[in-house]
């Protein structure tokens, strides 16, 4: 049995430049808000994030995470307001305990540690999400692409034979088996 | 041939926990074996691979397949009974999510032979030999199946018509499903055989769970004398009952152990792990990250534990690398 | 300029709509581009572009396809969901469409404005509107809620923002309860002797002003008082608040002050704060002859009797009204109100921080509210400018943007310093006679017959040296300089470094947050900027409305400003709260989670997480319950809920999953 290439470290050698997507779940009142001012003063950032909204952080659901993964994003950015500052009181605290969590699950599944980050940014840090955000897609753009739907696929190429074999036969058919 | 349904049972990595969950049907077995024939049953039972191969597709009225997908064999035969068989049912924990044997997810295939041909405490092979999908001896050419790089579920193979949760499935599930079978009257295609609701509401310990619980540690079964009555998670056990199918009647609790998750999630929850972990630690105690994490810390085996049944269907799958 | 097509089976008919914002969406973004694209998307049967969609042709043009091509979903991208989500949502309703049958996509703050690449900007807005096309199929019609408004309000701050606004109110027959700190109100304003550009006298037009609000029938005024907590929502708010114990009962003290006479401490000892420490004041006290209310207070660290309790308490003998309560005690009162209006102001900065001006450390060094105090009639000195040591002084400098405009200290503006050093100019050369020195960075005079009054002070000889202070000192380089306080200050005009020998030094301070802003924004769930003002929802378009609807500030608590701004805001203030008041009613984003009960396990997992204990278990049930009242909409325990049986309304799980697929399918 050799080892299949599809399970080897992924080689960055994309022939097109990468350029990292970025899922961002934004709470509301605070980063949302924080997005706003940054547009509203024309702070310049990267293009790469796309913004969720949810009107708290609390509202993310771990599943959210994995799934922005699962459908081939390279990063997930989730922004709450700061410790003490949510607008219902401690939802993101609620989503710091549970996100820790998720992290240790994230490593021991290999996603690297840049690929998902959690910030506080509140509605007057428009320079943070800027910051953040061209952080952010520097970070995943040295780890390269993610790519999931990609390896799924990789994957469950070695099943391809298989199923070719297992159903290339003629159809078999005898009347008294049919119901 | 017989005008009774054509019955197939067939094991893919699985511990045989399943097969005996068919032999608990205990009497009852005698009155399924009278209603239907069975055509295919490796561990009981007499049938080669040829003899399926024979039969007309669709002939088989129900397979129930049980065990995880990760060798070609598996793979094949699983492939071969959706062709032969009018209703796939994807029987158990291993075959629903990938079960114990897709715990091998987080590793890489190289890694786990080498310990297990190499590395191992137990090993002595200095030749390094492991086995090989094909070989000679004398003049003759022996094949044997491949281990593939990621262990699934059956349905992550085959399309498959229903579920029966359970590691095994109780001896009540499996009847009532049959008698679904049998009856005709069936549920949408991918329904799972059991209640769409979560275990508390069949535990016995559910009343004396807090509202407002809040967990400072947790701990492991071993380390605590735990309390026969009380809710497990308000003991700082992990139970996985809250984020887990009922319809087992919580033997687990019952048998002062907490849930571990064999049922899988509701028909709303797309990945059981990353919603346990949504519902217990948004609550915990602490507000600092590094106090959380030491409470974190009370749970030494994240993947292990949450997703002990179902790693084949986390929505990543399987370890990255 | 339209793609239309016929609709497709099982999947919504959805209209998409692309703002071109006059070129502020169009000059980066390829709006035509967009549109071509999103006609594409499955489901999607109207596609458009237009140049101002939120204008009224925009609106309309919406609505008339809701009509004619039977849309059924509606997707616009456009500005921030925060400034048009409304506007569109009624486009909808106009067009017959249940307004919740819309997702907006912002293309404008998170796109076109912050991005100068124009082909990634639009890969990015074609991204966000494929993935609320996605989302939007699976919206739901909903209904707004409707809450009452209780018709009373709040008002927390005494100042002249405070009161203005409690007067508004309460001349509209609103009932108002206006909570002060201090035992006065009157705030910062009280202190002043006149007030720039038109000098009248502070206390003439402010003290009619107090003493309306402590006469009038509607208003109900516990100075000495604190907010402890505030629970509830919009229109329906529950406050408590603690009325600190004066030890004298404000309900018989006629303010006569003969207990103050009869203090045992026959000569005023202690520093008296109202008068920013340069006055005495005996432990039982008034403010100021104009406190509104007019009650004596005791301190208790400074009263014989509250240290020791061994007094002979000639202060409550002197009373006839038997006003002495020295085992008073605080209170906690609670109030229901529907709005309320924070004017709780600024404090001014510490002058201590620019070690280098010397508060603190020369006695000829002072801040200008201590001056402010000085050049008042009733003030300590009745007026008289004089030095801590009794001399009068012949010349004075007055430093501007001290703690203001500077990247050590505070980077903003204080807005008033210039207009306020002004006005101390002047009044100083009037009751002094001394020469006056004006250090400016930069003369801000804008504001109506502000300039004039520049040039007026231009007149009267007050100096002018354009030049940031570098140094106050007291080494003397020449005999002239003896004794005095020398300012060093390069002239940026003259271009050359000057030293000015002065006798006393006035600091413009700057205005600051109030120093437990930070705590008071959390009872009252609004937010604060970097700086620590409180943050207003929209700098330009709801300048008084915060993110907690309902809540509203006013004057210099959100930012510094000076009394004819205050005013006006604290009247729009009052205005947004007639608003909600006389609509009876507000209406609230449907946006509240509910318990699905035949999927509910009962394991009580969401029950903790509500901030507002809108969830409770059913005990005969035995499942969650939501108050849909209580719920505000936060999405935690859906998040939380492990068998997914909790839902809310906007962001179901299936509106976010497909949002995640679109926004990321390619």
């Amino acid at each position: 049995m050799s080892e299949q290439p599809s399970m080897a470290p992924v080689v960055a050698a994309p022939a097109v430049a990468f350029e990292p997507r970025i899922v961002a779940f934004f709470c509301n009142w605070c980063t949302y808000t924080a997005a706003d001012l940054a547009g509203v003063s024309r702070l310049k950032y990267a293009p790469n994030v796309r913004v969720i909204r949810v009107m708290c952080s609390g509202r993310v659901d771990p599943q959210f995470v994995l799934e922005a993964f699962a459908k081939g994003a390279d990063g997930v950015l989730l922004g709450g307001c700061h410790p003490g500052d949510c607008h219902y009181a401690e939802g993101n605290y609620k989503t710091l305990r549970r996100m820790r969590m998720l992290i240790r699950m994230l490593k021991e599944l290999g996603i690297e540690d840049g690929r998902f980050r959690l910030e506080w940014i509140s509605g007057a840090e428009g320079d943070k999400v800027k910051a953040v955000v061209n952080e952010m897609t520097a970070q995943v753009r040295a780890l390269g692409p993610l790519d999931l739907p990609g390896k799924f696929k990789e994957w469950d190429r070695e099943m391809e034979d298989l199923e070719q074999h297992v159903n290339a036969s003629a159809p078999q058919q005898e009347e008294a088996h049919v119901r | 041939m017989s005008a009774k349904p054509q019955v197939a049972f067939y094991w893919c990595a699985s511990c045989g926990g399943c097969e005996e969950a068919v032999v608990d049907l205990a009497e009852d077995i005698l009155k399924v074996v009278e209603a239907v024939d069975i055509v295919l049953w490796p561990v009981a039972m007499d049938f080669k691979k040829a003899d399926i191969e024979a039969r007309p597709d669709k002939s088989i009225t129900v397979a129930f397949i049980n065990g995880a997908v990760r060798t070609s064999e598996q793979e094949e035969w699983a492939r071969l009974l959706r062709r032969k068989s009018q209703v796939v049912v994807s029987f158990g924990a291993c075959a629903n999510m990938g079960g114990i044997p897709a715990l091998a997810n987080q590793f890489r295939r190289e890694d786990l032979l080498k310990y297990i041909y190499e590395d191992g405490p137990g090993v002595d092979n200095p030749a390094k030999t492991r086995p090989q999908a094909s070989s000679q001896d004398e003049g003759r050419t022996l094949s044997l199946p491949e281990l593939r790089n990621v262990v699934r579920s059956l349905d992550q193979v085959i399309d498959v018509e229903f579920y029966l949760p359970g590691c095994p499935p109780t001896p009540k599930l499996i009847m009532a499903a049959v008698q679904a079978l049998l009856s005709g009257q069936l549920p949408p295609k991918g329904t799972v055989l059991s209640p769409d609701h979560a275990l508390c509401e069949e535990c016995a310990r559910k009343d004396s769970k807090p509202v407002d619980l809040a967990l400072a540690a947790f701990k492991r079964p071993h380390q605590i004398q735990i309390d026969p009555e009380k809710c497990l998670l308000a003991q700082g056990l992990v139970c996985m009952g809250p984020a887990t199918r009922a319809g087992c009647e919580a033997v687990c609790p019952a048998g002062n152990m907490p849930c571990t998750g064999c049922f899988g999630p509701s028909s709303r929850v797309k990945d059981q792990g990353a919603k346990f972990i949504s519902s217990v630690f948004s609550n915990i105690v602490p507000k600092e990250a590094k106090e959380i994490d030491a409470v974190l810390d009370g749970v030494p085996d994240p993947i292990g534990t949450f997703y002990r049944y179902g790693l084949s269907k986390c929505i990543l799958r399987r370890k990255l690398n | 300029m339209a793609e239309q097509k016929e609709h497709q089976n099982g999947i919504p008919r959805i209209g998409f709509y692309i703002c071109h914002c006059g070129s502020n969406i169009a000059s980066i973004i390829d709006v035509e581009d967009v549109r071509k694209y999103v006609a594409t998307l499955p489901g999607v049967v109207v596609s458009r572009d237009y140049k101002y969609m939120c204008s009224d042709p925009g609106q309309e043009l919406i609505a008339q396809d809701i009509r004619e091509h039977k849309l059924e979903r509606l997707v616009v991208s456009a500005c921030s969901p925060n400034l048009h989500e409304e506007t569109f949502r009624n486009a909808a309703a106009k067009g017959g469409l249940n307004s919740f049958y819309f997702q907006m996509v912002n293309i404008r703050e998170h796109a076109s404005w912050v991005h100068e690449d124009k082909a990634a900007a639009t890969r990015k807005a074609k991204d966000l509107a494929r993935a609320a096309v996605y989302r939007v199929r699976f919206h739901q019609a909903l209904e707004k809620r409707k809450v009452p408004v209780d018709p009373n309000v709040l008002v927390v701050g005494g100042g002249i923002a405070g009161i203005h606004a409690a007067l508004t109110l309460a001349n509209a027959g609103k009932k108002v309860t206006l909570v002060e700190r201090e035992a006065t109100i009157g705030g910062h304003m009280a202190l002043f002797d006149k007030t720039f550009p038109t000098m009248d006298c502070a206390a003439c037009i402010l003290t009619p002003k107090m003493s309306a609000v402590k006469s009038h029938p509607n208003i109900t005024l516990w100075t000495y008082s604190e907010v402890e907590k505030v629970e509830g929502y919009v229109g329906n708010y529950k406050v408590s608040v603690k009325r600190k114990p004066r030890y004298v009962n404000e309900d018989l003290c006629v303010g006569c002050m003969a207990c103050i006479d009869a203090c045992v401490f026959k000569e005023p000892k202690f520093p008296d704060k109202f008068n920013q420490g340069l006055g005495k004041r005996k432990p039982v006290y008034i403010d100021f002859p104009q406190a509104t209310p007019k009650v004596v207070l005791i301190d208790p660290a400074t009263c014989i009797q509250m240290k020791t309790g061994k007094c002979k308490k000639s202060c409550a003998d002197a009373c006839d009204r038997k006003a002495f309560d020295f085992n008073q005690q605080p209170e906690l009162k609670e109030i229901q109100v529907g709005t309320i209006v924070l004017a709780t102001g600024f404090k001014t900065y510490d002058a201590k921080r620019d070690a280098l001006y010397g508060y603190g450390r020369y006695p000829g060094v002072f801040t200008a509210l201590e001056i402010e105090r000085l050049v008042n009639a009733s003030g300590p000195t009745l007026g008289d400018v004089v030095l801590r040591d009794g001399r009068h002084p012949k010349a004075v400098g007055i430093i501007h943007c001290v703690g203001s405009r500077d990247e050590k200290t505070n980077k903003w503006c204080s807005r008033v310093c210039c207009m306020y050093s002004l006005k101390l100019a002047h009044l100083i050369k009037e009751h002094s006679g001394a020469e006056v020195y004006n250090f400016y960075i930069d003369m801000r005079t804008p504001g109506k017959g502000y300039e004039e009054f520049y040039d007026k002070l231009l007149a009267e000889g007050v100096h002018f040296i354009r030049g940031r202070v570098a140094e106050v000192t007291d080494w003397a380089m020449t005999p002239e300089e003896q004794g005095k306080l020398v300012l060093r200050v390069e002239d940026t005009l003259a271009g050359f470094v000057r030293r000015i020998p002065v006798d006393m030094v006035v600091l413009a301070t700057g205005m600051e947050a109030q120093a437990d802003a930070g705590e008071v924004r959390h009872k009252f769930n609004i937010g604060c900027g970097s700086e620590g003002f409180f943050q207003e929802r929209h700098p330009k378009l709801a300048p008084v409305n915060t993110f907690t609807d309902g809540i509203f500030i006013a004057g210099a608590c959100q930012g510094p400003r000076d009394i004819p701004d205050t005013v006006a805001q604290a009247g729009a203030a009052a205005a947004e709260a007639l608003v909600l008041i006389d609509a009876g009613h507000v209406e609230l984003e449907p946006n509240t989670a509910h318990v699905v009960e035949e999927e509910c396990c009962g394991c009580k997992s969401c029950v903790p997480l509500c901030p507002y204990s809108a969830i409770t278990l059913d005990e005969a049930k035995k499942k969650a319950v939501i108050n849909e009242v209580l719920c505000k909409g936060c999405g935690t325990c859906v998040a939380a809920c492990p068998s997914g049986s909790i839902r809310q309304n906007l962001f179901e799980d299936d509106e976010i999953f497909s949002e995640i697929e679109g926004v990321l399918a390619q």
